[in-house]
């Protein structure tokens, strides 16, 4: 996985991934943090189930789509880290959410 | 952000903000619309806030990217940042994606600086957790100032891979292996090549202390490598690969955590296409350039390309690319007349001849292997829709005779990504099989929406 280069005293926000909870530098994309953070996937393939983690960072491949704020297929390299974000893998194929 | 502008521009790389720049300060009402939340593009990425950072391990190659950047923010340019294009016609219409909601913005004139993708390349375990391109550990470190923990191999070949390998190592970063996957070009390929880019010898010389920096710090190389794969159950745990050593064939396994795959870039034609702009194969370059005059003028009605998207050419010459449209366009909406633009575009040119002279020497140099491009039939080609190599090769020699048949029996390039991850392998993979050239095989219709989008932000509009 990743480390920060620099322990430089960045200011940090608070983010859920799954059922934890994590302290990130800001202005990171949820992507970076997902890699900091070390979990071991972002989502499970819609076709064959296998675990994906971000692979261009670029936003051109949609490795990163997951679920934030529950909102799914979002791509996590181009959403920046909010305080209180809620990240959530995605399994499989994403699903029509009824709205209120 | 208004409805319209004299001049629209896509991309916040070194072309695009060249090319807004110089419009803006040519009198142009001038719009710039960028993915990103700064500008920049890939290559200067996050230039304008880790400048700090830049002396220390990014390069002083970096340092370019903020004056460029200052430049465009000091300029009375319309800047549209975290705008996904999702839609561009002929007529130039363009439908771009902020905030969750869409927008079109109509212009006079329409200049498309959407830059490069690394060239895909798949290899057996390439969708493993663990492995990721060469860029995105680059973006890493410039966005993020973050490295890899664990073991760390880089894998393929060009420009990038060395640059990255150098900026890890001045970052204190271990690397396990460099696996250069390039076949090499021969002497006779490369020495008249290196006679023409001697203009450029600043780029020689920074190469060279590349290598010479890896060399020094004793990372084991292995050269010529066709046969790599990536290995694990969940994530990467290793690679592996034959090799010559002495004069016997053995097989090699490196425990891995970090598998950085690069083997070059390839002009992003996607938005260009969409804007009916006709393109061809450039054997050279083993990718697409978009056919365009000296001023980047395309075949297309009113619309230009400058930097990479239009085909390789580097920052540098991107930038150039980019004031040279925005001389040509200047002179078409009467801002300059023709002795001006003449004038203004003496010195870009000769600089722009200069750092093209590269060119010929790199294409050679890093040419990518065809056993990342013609992959095994049990290699994963398509990534969102899951479709193997083999299953392609069965399509094709069903009938299906170009990507775009091979698509609609397959699903291979219907996934989130459009293509932009299998395209390049689907076209030599059908081009291999029918005998066929790179240009009758063709690419994938681009259509819109490029980028998802949800009803709810499309009745946004």
């Amino acid at each position: 996985m990743f480390r920060l280069l620099e322990d430089s005293a960045t200011d940090t926000v608070t983010v859920r991934i799954e059922d934890r909870e994590y302290d990130v530098p800001a202005g990171i994309s949820v992507a970076a943090a997902v890699l900091l953070c070390a979990v071991n996937k972002l989502r499970n393939t819609p076709v064959s189930g296998s675990p994906r983690l971000p692979y261009c960072m670029m936003g051109i491949c949609f490795d990163c789509l997951v679920s934030i704020d529950g909102v799914p297929n979002r791509q996590a390299c181009q959403v920046e880290v909010a305080q209180n974000m809620t990240i959530e893998y995605q399994q499989g194929a994403a699903e029509l959410q009824q709205r209120e | 952000m208004k409805s319209h502008y004299e001049l629209l521009v896509v991309g916040a790389g070194p072309a695009g903000l060249a090319a807004s720049a110089d419009a803006a300060r040519l009198g142009i009402d001038v719009a710039l619309v960028d993915e990103q939340k700064a500008p920049g593009g890939q290559i200067y990425r996050n230039a304008s806030e880790s400048a700090d950072r830049a002396q220390v391990y990014l390069g002083k190659d970096y340092l370019r990217g903020k004056r460029l950047v200052d430049e465009f923010l000091q300029s009375r340019a319309t800047y549209i940042n975290n705008a996904s294009v999702w839609y561009l016609d002929d007529r130039l219409e363009t439908g771009i994606l902020v905030d969750g909601a869409s927008h079109f913005i109509s212009a006079d004139r329409l200049l498309l600086a959407s830059g490069a993708q690394e060239r895909p390349m798949p290899l057996p375990g390439w969708q493993l957790p663990g492995v990721m391109t060469a860029g995105a550990g680059q973006i890493l470190l410039k966005s993020a100032a973050m490295v890899p923990t664990g073991r760390l191999v880089l894998a393929g070949g060009g420009p990038l891979l060395l640059l990255i390998a150098w900026q890890y190592l001045q970052a204190g970063v271990e690397i396990e292996a460099i696996i250069d996957t390039t076949p090499g070009a021969g002497l006779l390929a490369t020495l008249p090549r290196l006679a023409r880019a001697l203009p450029a010898l600043d780029y020689l010389l920074k190469g060279l202390s590349f290598i010479l920096a890896i060399k020094k710090a004793g990372v084991p190389v292995y050269k010529a490598i066709d046969t790599l794969r990536a290995e694990g159950r969940e994530s990467i745990e290793s690679v592996s690969f034959s090799t010559v050593r002495g004069k016997r064939r053995v097989e090699v396994s490196i425990e891995t955590d970090t598998l950085l795959l690069h083997q070059g870039v390839i002009a992003n034609i996607r938005l260009p296409l969409a804007a009916g702009c006709e393109v061809e194969w450039d054997a050279q370059q083993q990718g697409w350039k978009v056919i365009r005059d000296i001023w980047g003028q395309s075949s297309a009605n009113q619309v230009f390309v400058a930097g990479d998207c239009a085909g390789i050419v580097g920052a540098r010459a991107g930038e150039l690319q980019g004031r040279l449209g925005a001389l040509e366009i200047a002179y078409q909406l009467h801002r300059i007349d023709l002795r001006q633009r003449n004038r203004a575009a003496q010195g870009i040119q000769k600089s722009l001849k200069r750092h093209l002279s590269i060119r010929p020497l790199l294409d050679a140099l890093y040419a990518p292997s065809k056993a990342y491009q013609l992959p095994h039939d049990e290699t994963l080609v398509c990534r969102c829709e899951e479709v193997y190599a083999g299953q392609i090769r069965q399509a094709i020699r069903m009938g299906c005779i170009g990507p775009n048949q091979v698509k609609a029996f397959t699903r291979c390039g219907m996934g989130p990504c459009q293509g932009c991850l299998c395209g390049s392998t689907v076209a030599a993979l059908v081009a291999d099989e029918t005998g066929a050239t790179m240009e009758q095989v063709g690419y994938f219709r681009v259509r819109p929406p490029f980028k998802p989008i949800t009803l709810g932000e499309l009745a946004d509009t």
